[in-house]
């Protein structure tokens, strides 16, 4: 008997351990993967006048907002805390910081899906100093008339090139001009990939799930953006898919003119494609402007550029894809003079010179708002050189994709179609079904 | 003496394990169970919205197939890894030479996160498949299933092989000196005497690897990340999965309720195979 109750006690020991496993996930998982917490110091005088904690979503810019709150903090004396979610965990690590009692004053979404779960935490924006600040109301991410974030970074993505292979390879960067040219130019690169010392026309289209929003969010976004465009709507519950072919198109031209078998991919990372456009084995490489920096350490300003990725369907027009998936936001929760020192400090961060200069050099960022200062990014002078030459920008409306698991869903169909196990039949139903059935759910 | 002072003293060594276990299960227990019931974003602020969440678990096809794969994945899980744990079991405990080291090497993938083997098991695998031409972890169903069921095995054998030392250590020497002087062959010592006699590491070690096999998560993420389409996806991850993947507070809620299931099911069938193996007990 004595025995029985023993192995009953240890069954439920374990039933509970597992239980407040998956319960208690959202807090003692992400806490732990956060990246680094930095702590600018204290001063004890000013702890009554708030103080601000921002939960950073950018890794690779995490140095640069420890050095900005260090910076803030010795100028005013206001406490700045900020800590970086590691990739790929944002939402879990905020969901777990914001039901503490010492949450993020300030935090991030990313657009209109993501917002939906975080609006009831948002503090209207509403005629506070860095809405004035912005350049166009276009930046402001809303709620019905209340303002529930600004962007703070605009970005864009295309396909960055390798100049100097290219003109190895006896092209110049005019003469991609369309999806015709650009597969004329991969195909003949592909075919005299021994004579010119690479290993393919693009880095391997690394689908492996840390890596494949490269091709499920981004390159989707180009079918979304034209069909959006044509029925003159920015969001839709139901998508049609009427640009799915060209979608094809170039992710087939992806996997095929490649550095590695298309069976391989699902492996690949987006670290390897970078690896392999650094080592000169590839002269293509579809990514953004936050590559610039690990870039540049190896190239010079004229060795690469970013070229639109030619769609197929108006390229004559067509410039970089650009737009925002980084709005800042203010916990509504947060005590007043937290709030006020947040919106303090979000102010001077794109409005002071130490800032303004951050944000731009350190950080590489273009910034929507009047004091910015212009960003030394290769590829972002090309962004604006795009649209001054009168090309539209591509906007980012994957924002408006009704959840992760549709990603997900097309991101699997995609590896699948690109290994042969799938087909892109696969891929369609992903797209299409899975957006309407994601949308149907998310009410 | 020594009873007087743990008279005296119990609190000192009871308290701080029973606040621990407050704290850290009995208490997030009690809210996961609370949580099933509401609509929240964050844990402090949350709506109770009744029974709903326990509608909508099935709303998504995706759970009955993590279910059966999950159930699948369990059940042999555990077969592959008591059989070979008590294989190896027997092999260590004949006083070759060199136990003490196998010992050590066969328990030691114990000690590795799950993660960590995770991502080192799909490149092994990967490198493996890809060499034979087969599809790789992520993109087959079939080799991600199996892919999990070598890394639990390699992970869990280890831990069960020591009980069963343990077990079979205990047995007396006497008994199979009896058996073998009454002529009795090595398999009718193994199967008459040995494994009746280890019959409680038996019940202990298939607790412990089916509710292992019905609760892993890392491995599941990181071998293969559920993929492809989910197909992979075990019952906990599918839970995860449910709670970050989906816009919308209500998937909070959902997943909860989800976990309240899984968490069900696992008792009923952790008291059914504790009750079945128990009953096989003898009394020396």
């Amino acid at each position: 008997m004595k025995k029985k109750l023993v192995s009953l006690l240890a069954c439920a020991t374990v039933a509970a351990t597992l239980l407040a496993g998956c319960g208690g996930s959202s807090s003692a998982g992400s806490s732990a993967s956060a990246g680094s917490t930095g702590a600018a110091a204290a001063p004890a005088a000013d702890a009554g006048a708030g103080h601000v904690y921002y939960l950073n979503f950018k890794p690779e810019a995490d140095a640069a907002w420890q050095d900005l709150a260090k910076a803030y903090t010795e100028e005013t004396g206001t406490p700045v805390t900020v800590v970086t979610a590691a990739s790929g965990e944002y939402e879990t690590t905020l969901m777990s910081e914001m039901a503490k009692s010492d949450a993020p004053t300030m935090f991030q979404v990313n657009g209109p899906v993501g917002l939906a779960n975080w609006k009831d935490y948002c503090y209207d924006l509403t005629g506070s100093e860095i809405v004035g600040n912005l350049t166009s109301d276009a930046f402001e991410l809303k709620d019905g008339d209340a303002i529930d974030g600004v962007a703070y970074v605009i970005e864009s993505y295309g396909i960055i090139t390798n100049v100097s292979l290219l003109e190895k390879a006896g092209y110049k960067l005019d003469d991609i001009k369309s999806y015709d040219d650009l597969k004329k130019i991969a195909d003949d690169i592909q075919a005299r990939k021994d004579e010119l010392g690479v290993k393919g026309a693009f880095a391997s289209t690394g689908m492996d799930s840390s890596s494949d929003w490269r091709f499920k969010t981004h390159l989707a976004n180009l079918p979304i953006y034209y069909e959006y465009q044509a029925d003159g709507i920015d969001s839709t519950k139901e998508i049609k898919g009427t640009y799915l072919d060209q979608y094809k198109n170039l992710f087939d031209l992806y996997i095929t003119d490649s550095t590695c078998d298309p069976k391989e991919l699902s492996s690949k990372t987006a670290d390897d494609a970078r690896a392999e456009f650094l080592d000169g084995e590839a002269v293509f490489y579809q990514n953004g402007t936050w590559e610039y920096s690990s870039l540049a350490e190896k190239f010079s300003d004229d060795e690469i550029a970013m070229i639109p990725i030619y769609f197929g369907v108006d390229d004559e027009n067509q410039g970089l894809c650009t737009g925002t998936e980084n709005y800042w936001c203010v916990n509504a929760e947060a005590s007043e003079e937290d709030i006020a020192a947040t919106l303090d400090f979000m102010n001077w961060c794109v409005t002071s010179e130490t800032g303004t200069k951050a944000m731009a050099e350190t950080m590489g960022f273009t910034i929507p708002f009047k004091t910015a200062e212009e960003s030394p990014n290769a590829f972002v002078k090309q962004d604006a050189a795009y649209t001054e030459a009168g090309k539209t920008p591509v906007s980012w409306n994957f924002t408006t994709m009704p959840s992760e698991n549709w990603k997900n869903g097309v991101g699997s169909a995609l590896t699948a179609y690109a290994a042969g196990t799938g087909d892109w039949d696969a891929v369609k139903t992903a797209f299409v079904d899975g957006w309407a059935t994601e949308a149907a759910l998310a009410e | 003496m020594v009873g007087k002072s743990i008279k005296k003293w119990w609190p000192v060594f009871l308290l701080p394990t029973a606040a621990a276990f407050a704290i850290g299960f009995v208490w997030p227990f009690i809210w996961g169970i609370y949580l099933s019931f509401c609509k929240f974003t964050t844990v402090k602020n949350v709506k109770v919205i009744g029974l709903g969440n326990y509608a909508k678990v099935f709303a998504d096809d995706t759970f009955s197939h993590a279910f059966w794969l999950t159930v699948l994945f369990a059940i042999l899980s555990s077969i592959l890894i008591n059989v070979l744990a008590f294989a190896i079991a027997l092999a260590l405990t004949k006083g070759l030479k060199g136990t003490n080291i196998f010992r050590t090497i066969f328990f030691m993938p114990n000690l590795i996160g799950g993660i960590v083997l995770g991502y080192i098991w799909q490149t092994l695998l990967n490198g493996l498949l890809s060499r034979f031409g087969q599809p790789l972890l992520a993109l087959s169903a079939r080799n991600g299933f199996w892919g999990m069921i070598i890394l639990l095995c390699w992970q869990q054998i280890g831990y069960m092989m020591i009980i069963y030392i343990a077990g079979l250590n205990n047995i007396s020497g006497d008994l199979i000196e009896a058996a073998e002087i009454d002529g009795a062959s090595p398999s009718q010592i193994l199967f008459q005497i040995k494994i009746p006699m280890i019959m409680p590491s038996v019940t202990i070690c298939t607790f412990l690897t089916l509710t292992n096999g019905f609760k892993m998560f890392d491995q599941n993420l990181s071998l293969t990340g559920g993929e492809p389409a989910k197909q992979s996806q075990l019952l906990a991850l599918n839970i995860y999965d449910t709670f970050y993947a989906r816009s919308g507070p209500q998937w909070k809620g959902i997943g909860q309720a989800k976990a309240v299931v899984f968490f069900l099911i696992v008792v009923i069938i952790a008291l059914v195979q504790l009750r079945a193996t128990t009953s096989k007990e003898v009394q020396q």
